[in-house]
């Protein structure tokens, strides 16, 4: 039995009248590669942004490693109209920016590729290093810490040669091919040395052909990197191929979880995505 | 304060207040449909104060034929700077915009002084509008007595046309959401040069309340109530017409009292000082709608 | 292009530039249009820059700058002017006890200068930068309009001596000293853009959700950017009291930050070195090269029309708008001057003149594998 590296207890995120996520809780091993996966709009993305501290959670909590990084109960306006689960359990509150949470160890990806598009390839990863950097703005500017500042390019200029980007490391990241655009998010979230790593849907508008190198390149870079990996996707061979455990979401609420083969059979997710016939 | 002049200040702040009011509605329906802060409205509205000396001292016209050509001479101006200095750059990214709208209120101020020179030039008498009533203690030209009531009515008006008509309802749609409501087969040049036409005929009207009792121009004139202006739109919540209005009486009202008690070299800055308040504690204003951007 | 050629380079270049200003300066009999051009340029340039620093560089539209430099220069001004004149400066309202000798050396109140503008950058800075894009621009055009309301206002009389203004307050002590200040600020500028911090704030600019998701803490850096940008605001309004020898509340309207904005938009926005090219190419412009617009002109008995006070700035407008409309990338675009650009000009230059033998032997991105400096 692995270690917990995030658990999320009882989630409900609610805006207004919508509730997004619903009572979610889940959890995720060291070294495993989860999946999550439901149809459009069940609210993976906003259990992504919970994850990444854009949102505070309504009720329930996300664990890291033992460690709260984000907890919620209802209050004000939302406490009257409070509509998912747990009501009352929760007391703490804890709020995270997402950029602490990514120093705790959470990197991710974008569903819509948000690079640093009029930046270099090698400046997307040099800037996901900032925040680990040490020297100060002082020091810095004055070229007193050029030996961290090195070290930082060496890194980098490694970590693109593991993705395949080294020889385009002088481009500008919004000239690169789609594909080649997804290989460089995911650098990017791996230059801020994450635990887990959250891709929200990695092979969205990629070929076969791509989706296939993806699926390798998402398999060798957990192992080169001793990773945990949480995604969104789609594309059901990648998800079926690549993953130890998948959760499925329908409306915000969880209605299964197991392997790959037990998600392929099992009656609800079925539904959920063919629908059900309306005379049952 | 006695009475009478508590209610004399009333009047004058609730008269300032509806000239301001009917600025800010220019801005906020700009606002409401391109987002863009308009740099150049206020200065809009300092060009329909000359196009009135030119009108009525130049050329000897009577003020009733002037104001209609102020009024036309004025949107002709509005409609104009919308199409050579905005729609080139409707695809520009926003701080594009923004900087033509200061470069359009900067190119303004210059041809003003270069026209009219820097200095003060008497604004024409309008003898009907100077006319003193009284109304029990208190006295007042007509121009400050009619202004409030002329604002109400030009603002019903205005919701009239916004609520119940084909265009008003494209105006709304545009400014919800831009690209659908194109993709719906809305005209949006057509809408964007209506809402100018509507800001600068309320602007040219508010030009001549607001200079006849002032008596002079310059062309730094329009600079700062517009500032004022667009903190009204602020106050309310940007893109809301009723907002607009009563940021605006509200700004007047208290910029009047601030003077009455002496306090009149801080007026100016506590426009700025309730701008930054309203803008941290609601930024979205007093009938505005809380905007998210989507991750 | 070898890093020590590169050295070589920018040692002639300096060389160069000192022995310009060396020759406009033995020639300058008090009142040379050359020289008041070039100081004023180099004013405006750190000012530019500064403002570059936010609008360009982090995507932080602030209209603020006039306010931090009226604050640098009064700050400047109150402990510069010599204790013995200042009777004469505050002859009207007096001077408050706790000023009335407090005196510090110029480079001293230099830094303080910025140091106190840097000081109200921290303390609006928290909450104004919270705000979106056009909020945050009105808010810091706000701000300066009350800067400068407050300066001029009563109760401060004592302090900033009220719409009078600051006078005598001391100058250059050498043609070269604004060059320097100016030179050695945006130097500075320009090593912190270089820095992984200038990294970050181009990041922000360009994505604040995935800069914040790549661990950078936005209200931080935000607060940094602003806060340098207008200490250097701050240094750059000392400067320009320093040359004017006298300061107003009227010195600092919202037209001067629409001035230094149309400069950093005319250099490009997101380049220092179009910024500093801009600045001079309009200083020079609006203070000299232009000025013949403003004065009538006969050519023989034709008296050309048009000419007249105040054409020279309408012509200026209709340049800047031009600009804005049909190259809004300005002179620079985003981009810098560097060694390795200029070489490769002349090699293309050179390429053109003699036919290229075959398509083989076109340069394959030899530009852009200087990118990261290591080659």
């Amino acid at each position: 039995m692995s270690k917990t590296v995030l658990a999320i207890n009882d989630v409900t995120m609610q805006f207004g009248g919508v509730v997004a996520v619903n009572d979610l809780s889940m959890h995720i091993d060291e070294g495993e590669i989860v999946a999550l996966i439901g149809p459009n709009g069940a609210g993976k993305t906003t259990a992504f942004n919970v994850i990444t501290g854009v949102y505070q959670p309504t009720n329930g909590e996300v664990i890291l490693d033992g460690k709260t990084i984000a907890a919620g109960h209802p209050t004000g306006k939302i406490k009257k109209i409070y509509a998912g689960g747990h009501n009352g359990e929760y007391t703490k509150s804890v709020k995270n920016t997402p950029d602490k949470i990514t120093k705790l160890g959470i990197a991710r990806t974008f569903q819509n590729i948000r690079l640093f598009k009029n930046l270099t390839v090698l400046e997307n990863v040099l800037i996901a290093k900032h925040m680990r950097m040490k020297a100060n703005l002082f020091t810095d500017t004055f070229m007193l810490s050029h030996k961290e500042e090195k070290r930082m390019r060496e890194d980098s200029l490694e970590l693109l040669r593991i993705v395949d980007l080294y020889d385009v490391r002088g481009e500008i990241a919004s000239s690169l091919p789609y594909g080649k655009q997804r290989h460089l998010e995911i650098a990017r979230a791996l230059a801020t040395e994450p635990k887990l790593l959250l891709l929200d849907e990695p092979a969205a508008g990629m070929n076969p052909q791509e989706t296939d190198e993806l699926t390798a390149f998402i398999k060798r870079i957990r192992d080169d990197f001793k990773l945990t990996v949480f995604m969104i996707e789609h594309h059901m061979n990648l998800v079926m191929d690549i993953s130890d455990r998948i959760y499925v979401i329908d409306f915000g609420k969880q209605i299964a979880e197991g392997t790959p083969a037990e998600i392929q059979n099992d009656r609800r997710v079925i539904d959920a995505y063919l629908g059900v016939a309306e005379d049952e | 304060m006695s009475l009478t002049a508590f209610l004399q200040y009333c009047l004058t702040g609730i008269s300032i207040g509806g000239i301001y009011a009917l600025i800010a509605i220019g801005y906020t329906m700009v606002y409401g449909i391109l987002r863009l802060i308009n740099f150049a409205h206020g200065d809009i509205f300092m060009m329909a104060a000359y196009f009135m000396i030119f009108a009525m001292t130049d050329f000897f016209l009577p003020w009733q034929v002037s104001v209609v050509i102020v009024i036309v001479a004025t949107i002709v101006l509005g409609v104009v700077i919308e199409w050579l200095a905005y729609r080139p750059l409707r695809s520009a990214p926003r701080m594009s915009i923004m900087i033509s709208a200061i470069g359009v209120s900067y190119l303004l101020q210059n041809l003003a002084t270069y026209l009219f020179s820097a200095l003060p030039k008497g604004y024409p008498e309008i003898p009907f509008l100077k006319q003193i009533i009284h109304l029990g203690n208190v006295s007042t030209s007509l121009v400050t007595f009619i202004t409030p009531i002329l604002t109400i009515g030009l603002v019903a008006a205005l919701m009239f046309i916004i609520n119940h008509t084909k265009v008003g309802m494209a105006m709304r749609a545009v400014s919800r959401d831009f690209e659908t409501a194109q993709l719906m087969g809305i005209k949006i040049n057509r809408v964007i040069s209506f809402t100018f036409v509507i800001g600068c005929f309320l602007a040219a009207i508010g030009s001549v309340l607001y200079f006849t009792p002032r008596a002079t121009v310059n062309p730094l004139s329009g600079a700062l109530p517009g500032i004022k202006c667009f903190v009204a739109a602020v106050f309310g919540g940007i893109g809301s017409i009723p907002g607009a209005v009563v940021g605006g009486f509200l700004i007047g009202i208290s910029e009047t009292f601030i003077k009455a008690f002496g306090y009149s070299e801080f007026s100016d800055a506590f426009t700025f000082v309730l701008l930054i308040l309203i803008l941290l504690i609601r930024p979205s204003g007093l009938f505005g709608e809380k905007q998210t951007e989507k991750v | 292009m070898k890093k020590k050629t590169k050295v070589i380079c920018s040692l002639l270049l300096a060389a160069a530039v000192f022995v310009l200003l060396y020759i406009v300066d033995i020639n300058n009999t008090g009142n040379s249009m050359l020289a008041t051009v070039l100081q004023l340029g180099a004013i405006y340039a750190l000012v530019a820059v500064s403002m570059n620093l936010l609008n360009g560089f982090t995507g932080l539209f602030s209209l603020g700058q006039a306010g931090f430099m009226a604050l640098g220069a009064y700050t400047f001004g109150i402990l510069t002017i010599p204790v013995e004149s200042r009777g004469m400066v505050y002859y009207l309202y007096g001077i408050n006890d706790v000023l009335a000798n407090a005196a510090l050396p110029v480079p001293l109140a230099m830094i303080v200068a910025g140091l106190v503008a840097a000081f109200f950058a921290l303390l609006i800075g928290a909450p104004v930068l919270r705000l979106k894009s056009d909020y945050f621009a009105i808010a810091t055009l706000g701000f300066s309009e009350i800067v400068r309301i407050l300066i001029g206002s009563s109760p401060l009389n004592t302090v900033t001596n009220g719409s009078l203004g600051l006078k005598m307050i001391p100058g250059f002590s050498s043609f070269f000293t604004p060059f320097l200040i100016s030179g050695f600020c945006i130097l500075v500028i320009v090593l912190l853009l270089r820095s992984s911090y200038g990294r970050s704030f181009k990041a922000i600019r360009e994505d604040e959700i995935a800069a914040e998701a790549m661990g950078i803490n936005l209200s931080k850096h935000k607060q940094m950017a602003f806060i340098i940008s207008s200490f250097f605001a701050g240094i750059g309004g000392a400067l320009l009291a320093m040359f004017l020898g006298a300061v107003t509340p009227t010195t600092f309207p919202v037209k001067l930050t629409y001035d230094i904005l149309l400069i950093v938009v005319i250099g490009g926005i997101g380049s220092v070195t179009g910024s500093v090219i801009a600045s001079f190419l309009v200083v020079a412009c609006k203070e000299w090269w232009f000025r013949f617009l403003d004065q009538s002109m006969y050519i023989g008995a034709f008296h050309v029309p048009l000419l007249k006070s105040g054409f020279r700035m309408v012509v200026f407008s209709l340049v800047l708008m031009i600009v804005v409309l049909f190259f809004r990338r300005g002179i620079m675009g985003d981009r810098e001057f560097s060694w390795d650009g200029i070489a490769a000009f002349f090699r293309r230059l050179f390429r053109r003149n003699r036919p290229a033998l075959s398509g083989a032997d076109l340069p394959a991105g030899d530009e852009r594998n200087g990118g990261d400096g290591h080659e």
